[in-house]
């Protein structure tokens, strides 16, 4: 469950700007969570976030006729991860080759106006690198042959929308005023823990305006959490602990079911 | 009931862990046995991730053969000075298997291993029991008394040196197959998540001539000393051990184990022995046809050390 909900803060700011007939100021964007921490429970079994956000000094006109497009973007923090494929040698299917990309975002989940296609140009999406298709992923060995590299990032991408750790959501962002806008992002139940960033971009008539981020930190929470932790940072002792529950069952049990 | 597994990273039914572990429990309570070989394969089949159910297996073994082991030191059919020098080869063996299962790991050939050995190991044991018992059943049904092996024979590992004196065992042997022995079970413990009883077993009466009452309780002080140090390997290098599914495993367990060994007493020797060897051949069967089944997805994608995504 989400414990957070997430609240505009951005509002009160932008209303005021269109009293007085002044030279138009530079259109903005602004999202705002009402906590930079989200803490999900064990049973955690994936959530809609939801993201508020306002333009800053938009045209009326071009409001009016549909032409702001705004995109959000959650992204989590980035690892390395090694993709293996399977392949049948002597009728078993064994992992055989490998490629390792160095910085994957462990998950990106995305949200749209409308469909991408509509919002701007491919162009425009590589060089903001923003979009599934477009998430860089820099493999470790790049002497690697090209197809090689292109059949394993096309493969990582596939496990990751499979997994649901990357999916995009069209229609995901919905103008609620003029100026207001809400975003819902999937949060996959496997969604990683870490510092994730939500980006923001703006876009008039295909037209890249602006961008604006903010952190967002998801932890785990509850006794779980605090097992895989000791786990994780006392292995040792954690060790130590499973043997002696261990031995303390065995010796319970002797105790309730004596038969000797 | 759901219950989150926090190094597993999964949810589970609480009640299909119990339900598990009570088999497996009752199963070794019947035939004596740890029920490691069964547990591991079972989480495997249950989409624990194999590193896992191994590491985790390791760990429920320290119950049931804890509780066994105390049983037998009561009675004082335990060993101490051979249990200690299999010991020493066990926790030599261990160390080297967890260095090999972290290296099987990170080079993506850990599952195909695991379940390469449980395929072998099970095939093997399990045919060879299956055999025996059937012989031995038609055998008492024609009348003739099963004929026991004789034990007290000498063979080749008697003429090796540096030997040593067992009273308990009533035994005077070369210290190199017993240590060679205990490091092959701790081998296998860290690689496969077994407490090792069921080639143990075999391997102290039929190579060692150790006598049968002495067996058992030697064999359980051995496993809960080699499982204990497995799990500590695993937990402070691999980090794969689930405190919380393997206490699942171990209520169901002990549980599992009184009713099966009141409901052994009422089978006879033999047939226990088909019908144990009839299951451990199933389950390598189902592991082994696992192998040749085309994956639903031919990629994969883990972290640097191994771990699955």
């Amino acid at each position: 469950m989400l414990r957070a909900a997430m609240v505009a803060l951005a509002l009160a700011a932008t209303l005021p700007a269109h009293a007085q007939e002044a030279p138009p100021l530079p259109e903005g964007i602004q999202i705002g969570l009402s906590t930079d921490r989200v803490a999900i429970t064990a049973n955690f079994s994936g959530a809609d976030l939801t993201i508020f956000g306002a333009l800053e000094n938009p045209d009326p006109l071009v409001s009016r006729q549909g032409r702001y497009d705004v995109i959000v973007v959650l992204e989590g923090p980035a690892r390395p991860v090694v993709v293996r494929r399977k392949d049948r040698i002597l009728g078993m299917w064994i992992n055989t080759r490998s490629e390792t990309f160095v910085n994957v975002p462990v998950s990106y989940s995305m949200a749209t106006t409308r469909p991408p296609q509509d919002v701007t140009t491919p162009n425009s999406y590589k060089q903001l690198s923003l979009g599934i298709p477009n998430i860089y992923l820099e493999p470790e060995d790049k002497r690697d042959s090209p197809i090689t590299i292109q059949e394993f990032t096309d493969a990582l991408r596939e496990r990751k929308e499979g997994l649901g750790l990357f999916s995009d959501n069209v229609g995901g962002v919905q103008f609620l005023s003029q100026n207001l806008f809400r975003a819902t992002l999937r949060l996959a139940p496997n969604v990683p823990v870490g510092t994730h960033k939500a980006r923001a971009f703006l876009f008039r008539n295909g037209q890249f305006i602006k961008e604006t981020s903010t952190q967002l930190a998801i932890v785990k929470s509850g006794f779980e959490q605090t097992i895989y932790r000791f786990a994780t940072d006392h292995g040792f002792g954690y060790g130590l602990f499973s043997i002696g529950l261990a031995m303390l069952t065995g010796w319970l049990g002797r105790i309730i079911f004596r038969k000797d | 009931m759901g219950v989150y597994l926090p190094i597993a990273e999964m949810s589970v039914n609480m009640f299909v862990l119990l339900a598990m572990g009570a088999a497996v429990g009752f199963l070794s309570g019947m035939f004596g046995v740890g029920g490691g070989f069964l547990i591991t394969p079972l989480l495997i089949f249950y989409n624990i991730p194999p590193a896992i159910a191994v590491a985790t297996g390791a760990n429920q073994v320290i119950a049931s053969s804890f509780s066994g082991a105390l049983a037998h030191l009561k009675r004082g059919t335990l060993d101490f000075k051979l249990g200690t020098v299999l010991l020493i080869g066990g926790i030599a063996g261990s160390a080297v298997g967890a260095y090999i299962f972290a290296l099987l790991r990170s080079i993506g050939q850990l599952d195909l291993f695991i379940s390469l050995l449980y395929v072998v190991f099970l095939g093997t044991v399990g045919g060879l029991m299956l055999v025996e018992s059937v012989n031995a059943l038609r055998m008492t049904k024609g009348g003739v008394p099963p004929a026991l092996k004789k034990s007290g024979q000498h063979n080749w590992i008697h003429r090796l040196p540096f030997k040593m004196r067992f009273r308990t065992s009533k035994l005077f042997v070369s210290v190199i197959p017993v240590l060679g022995i205990g490091a092959g079970i701790g081998l296998l413990s860290a690689i496969m998540g077994v407490g090792g009883g069921f080639i143990m077993v075999p391997a102290l009466i039929y190579l060692l001539k150790v006598p049968t009452n002495v067996v058992v309780g030697t064999s359980l002080f051995q496993i809960v000393v080699v499982s204990a140090f497995t799990t500590l390997v695993h937990s402070s290098t691999n980090q794969t051990v689930d405190i919380v599914l393997a206490l699942v495993l171990m209520v169901g367990g002990v549980a599992g184990a009184q009713y099966g060994a009141k409901a052994g007493q009422k089978l006879r020797g033999e047939q226990l022995r088909a019908l144990l060897a009839l299951l451990v051949l199933a389950v390598a069967l189902r592991l082994g046809f696992d192998l040749f089944v085309k994956p639903q997805n031919l990629y994969s994608l883990t972290s640097l050390s191994g771990r699955t995504m």
